[in-house]
């Protein structure tokens, strides 16, 4: 891999980077909105979303709060929500072997839903490690996401996010983040196994509980199905500029 | 209540506790680059099981109790955005398509 192609597949990620940055901005927005409605301080809503860092579980927590939830039942939901950071971080973790016990475990901290997405797209382009592209798939939620919730807090209510249908950003973001990861049957199987399985576990048993039973089972689906010609999903990725 | 108050700093760091172990102990666990193929094989299959779940939850499922599915103008513009994504390879376009047909949806009266 030369530095020409890692720097084209920087460029490719900068792109995508700015999708998730253009619609974490307004979704952090909506957060800011709801934690004023929840009785959370600016402070609250800065240090949640730098310390937490995960959307899902600080929407989720905001709504707890504001029904008066005991901290114990915030905690066992963020647990939940967030079980499926587990799968982030083991697939991450080859690409990271080499790399301090210190830069991993601050790595960790940033390793959201669109971190593992860009990042993990990146490093399977390069076929290896780059701090920077890490850096930057990080960047591109963490600054978006903190400062949204800050101005959405302050905006309460200026900005009517559901008219705009800004609400639909981030399945339809999550939804493209995956087709671009698909670059066989395989990865096709686990994705329609993950949705084959997600929404009936959900509405069984609540959006939480699917969203990890999708995200567990629905690899075995890719499993299940004979590995085809030899997939070079680096290739396949850097062409289409895509995770 | 004083925009400098404090008072939820502690739930922020038991959040941060429920969540960095999962992000942080497969990076950190020793011998996880020695797993058997499969396994390998498994977690790079989880990305896209994962996205694809968090997509469907987010589109299909209500926040309601017990949760409900939630048909409508969402969906669709989840699926436009797929499309796209699929035809032009990128994602802003996508997440773009999906957002302006939702807002014209409503725009119309012809949405929730």
């Amino acid at each position: 891999m030369t530095g020409d192609q890692v720097q084209e597949s920087r460029r490719n990620m900068l792109g995508d980077a700015l999708a998730i940055a253009s619609y974490a901005l307004p979704v952090g927005m909506v957060y800011g909105l709801l934690t004023l409605q929840a009785h959370f301080s600016l402070a609250d809503v800065v240090v949640t979303c730098m310390v937490a860092l995960a959307g899902g579980a600080q929407f989720a927590a905001a709504g707890l709060v504001k029904d008066h939830a005991p901290w114990v039942a915030i905690a066992g939901v963020t647990l939940l929500v967030n079980a499926r950071h587990l799968l982030y971080s083991a697939s991450i973790a080859p690409y990271t072997v080499g790399r301090s016990r210190r830069e991993r475990a601050v790595m960790a901290h940033f390793l959201t839903d669109e971190t593992f997405a860009l990042a993990l797209a990146h490093f399977r382009r390069i076929g290896q490690f780059d701090a920077r592209g890490y850096w930057i798939a990080a960047a591109a939620i963490f600054f978006p996401w903190t400062i949204g919730g800050a101005v959405g807090y302050l905006a309460a209510g200026a900005v009517d996010t559901t008219r705009l249908g800004l609400d639909v950003a981030f399945p339809a973001a999550m939804a493209g983040l995956s087709l671009g990861m698909v670059s066989g049957r395989r990865d096709a199987a686990a994705a329609i196994g993950a949705v084959a399985v997600a929404v009936p576990v959900g509405l069984l048993s609540g959006p939480s509980v699917g969203l990890v039973a999708g995200a567990v089972i629905g690899p075995i689906f890719g499993l299940a199905i004979p590995a085809g010609p030899a997939i070079d999903a680096t290739r396949s990725a850097a062409e289409q500029g895509l995770p | 209540m004083s925009q400098l108050s404090l008072g939820l700093i502690p739930l922020a760091v038991l959040m941060w506790l429920c969540t960095y172990p999962s992000r942080a102990l497969p990076m950190l666990a020793p011998g996880i680059e020695r797993l058997p193929a499969w396994a390998v094989t498994y977690l790079r299959l989880a990305g896209p099981a994962a996205l694809a779940a968090l997509a469907a939850v987010n589109c299909l499922i209500s926040t309601d109790q017990p949760p409900r599915l939630t048909l409508g103008v969402v969906p669709v513009a989840v699926a436009l955005c797929a499309l796209v994504v699929a035809r032009t390879r990128q994602l802003l376009p996508g997440v773009a398509a999906a957002v302006v047909l939702v807002a014209v949806t409503r725009a119309l009266g012809a949405a929730a």
